[in-house]
């Protein structure tokens, strides 16, 4: 039932209307940050408020919507979000991800490929790309402005005179549409292939920092590397201990206090699909 | 020839006070132009504004650029400038810290500028980057350690490294030897010539030492109250000042 305290999806229809002119400008111009009047939201920053403010403005009564926090439905997280919105605006909420509309997630992109009919909206930490090494922002806005990215590169070359290799493994940094360097939020890199050319809309919204971003489908979007570092999509080499699927990204958990442990689809939808459908893992009851 | 570097009438103040007032000059390609006068003269003001860190009131800087020849770097666009910024000029700091990045190894601050103007080759940074810490007689083997584990001397020798790496067509210099032991001094110096004589850099000097531009200048503007009193050959100015204040400055009479 809809809570009539509130207007529909919490947000009054003024602010939803300034966040929606904010992700038209962001999927006019795929990767550029886009600033926007964030507002207190009935939760603390650090729990999605970007992204709730970015569902609160698309959502409409006939979508569907579902919820993900590293890939799974059932953490606290992803939980209270849903039933935020199942209470602000009545929508229908599913564990699926083929039956969703909207999909708001936290560091992963579901493994299912997304469809036209698909929005998929990020909760991002930390917008700016360059915030690590150039900490101001008048001088990182020049940067994008005058596509200045050597300093990704410094980044990345840090890392393989530390440990031989990239070892940044998520968060991994984009360049959009060969324009704007761009952070993905904290997803691992194993989910950077699909980020491009994916035909569902992507919205990212940072709450505390107070940006929004987007990808039209279709976009172009390459992980920076270099030419003897070429850019990998890892994940740990094994398959699910549950479904068996070996092109899925895995979450490692300890399962006894003896230290064992397996690897399970960190897509929580995903996994339990297959293993409807019979898919058995070793580790698999 | 065509100067590198044509300077016609800079004037710049803050405020009501006179930063640098009515400067004109031409340099050379090869050149290295010394600039002294006691602190508070203006030679810093005057740097800025030919570097484009600082927009003049008045007058105007030519600069021969590698890609287009001549042209108005105060009246050219800010991508434009902060272009050359990367690519045929550089600028060396007083402090270190304010030219380095101290998070960065010594090797990813000396290959940033590589890396701004396009290069992706992890190893051909790298050994770039090592063969330049060589040449300002740094230890190839600290080419991952960070600059705050370097001595002062150490730190100025790699922020020249840092900016040398991607032949540069002129060197700004801001006192590069101030703040440091005199031993040490005599050692960047030292580097220093080597590496005009070697690659025959065009180079701007500001100082207040006249060991400094005794050694690395061709020439020699002085410079007081933000005005150029007298200029000439560097050993024609020390040798023989005609200005009473160059006279005062040389006598060493000026504690600068
Ligand atoms: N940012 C500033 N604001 C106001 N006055 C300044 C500023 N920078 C320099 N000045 C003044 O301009 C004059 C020239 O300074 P500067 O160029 O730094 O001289 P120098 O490098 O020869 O010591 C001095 O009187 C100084 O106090
Ligand atoms: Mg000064
Ligand atoms: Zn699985």
């Amino acid at each position: 039932m809809t809570d009539q305290a509130y207007n529909f999806a919490y947000l009054d229809e003024q602010t939803k209307r300034m966040i929606r002119r904010a992700i038209l400008k962001g999927l006019a111009i795929p990767g550029y940050q886009v600033p926007f009047a964030s507002r207190e939201m009935p939760m603390p920053y650090g729990w999605g408020t970007g992204g709730v403010q970015v569902s609160a403005a698309v959502l409409t009564p006939d979508d569907t919507f579902k919820v993900i926090d590293q890939g799974a439905d059932d953490t606290t997280n992803a939980v209270s979000i849903r039933s935020f919105f199942e209470r602000t605006a009545g929508v229908e909420t599913t564990t699926k991800t083929s039956e969703a509309s909207v999909i708001q997630t936290r560091h992963r992109i579901p493994e299912e490929p997304l469809t036209e009919e698909q929005i998929l909206v990020y909760q991002v930490p930390i917008p700016e790309p360059l915030r690590f090494l150039e900490p101001r922002e008048s001088e990182t806005r020049k940067m994008h402005s005058l596509e200045e990215y050597g300093l990704v590169h410094v980044k990345l070359y840090e890392d393989i005179s530390r440990h031989g290799h990239i070892a940044t493994s998520y968060a991994y940094p984009v360049k959009v549409e060969a324009r704007y360097v761009m952070d993905p939020s904290p997803i691992p890199k194993f989910d950077n292939p699909k980020l491009g050319d994916m035909a569902a809309i992507q919205l990212f919204g940072a709450g505390r920092e107070q940006r929004i971003y987007a990808l039209p489908p279709y976009t172009q979007v390459v992980s920076l590397d270099f030419e003897d570092h070429p850019f990998e999509a890892s994940k740990a080499d094994h398959p699910c201990g549950l479904c068996n699927a070996t092109e899925s990204y895995l979450d490692e958990v300890i399962i006894d206090d003896q230290g064992g442990r397996m690897f399970v689809c960190s897509d929580t939808d995903y996994c339990a699909a297959r293993q409807a459908a019979g898919h058995k893992g070793k580790d698999a009851a | 020839m065509r100067p590198l570097l044509s300077v016609q009438g800079v004037t710049k103040h803050y405020g009501a006070h006179i930063g640098c007032a009515d400067v004109s000059f031409d340099l050379y390609p090869g050149e290295v132009m010394g600039i002294v006068g006691e602190s508070g003269s203006g030679k810093s003001t005057l740097l800025n504004c030919m570097a484009g860190h600082l927009a003049p009131d008045a007058g105007q800087v030519v600069f021969d650029t590698r890609a287009e020849g001549p042209k108005h770097t105060v009246t050219m666009s800010e991508p434009e400038r902060r272009m050359l910024s990367r690519t045929d000029w550089a600028f060396v700091h007083q402090h270190a810290r304010d030219g380095l990045r101290m998070g960065v190894s010594a090797g990813g601050n000396v290959g940033e500028r590589l890396m701004a103007v396009g290069a992706r080759h992890y190893g051909n940074i790298r050994d770039k980057a090592t063969d330049w810490l060589e040449r300002v007689e740094i230890d190839a083997a600290r080419v991952d350690d960070r600059p705050t584990t370097f001595s002062g001397g150490m730190q100025q020798r790699l922020q020249i490294a840092r900016n040398l790496v991607t032949g540069p067509r002129l060197v700004f210099m801001d006192e590069p030897t101030g703040g440091l032991d005199v031993s040490v001094q005599a050692r960047l110096l030292d580097l220093l010539r080597g590496l005009v004589r070697d690659m025959g850099l065009s180079a701007i000097i500001v100082t207040h030492d006249l060991a400094v531009v005794r050694l690395l200048a061709d020439r020699l503007m002085v410079m007081k109250s933000g005005r150029v009193v007298e200029a000439g050959l560097t050993d024609q100015v020390l040798d023989d000042p005609q200005h009473a204040y160059s006279q005062l400055l040389v006598s060493s009479v000026l504690q600068v």
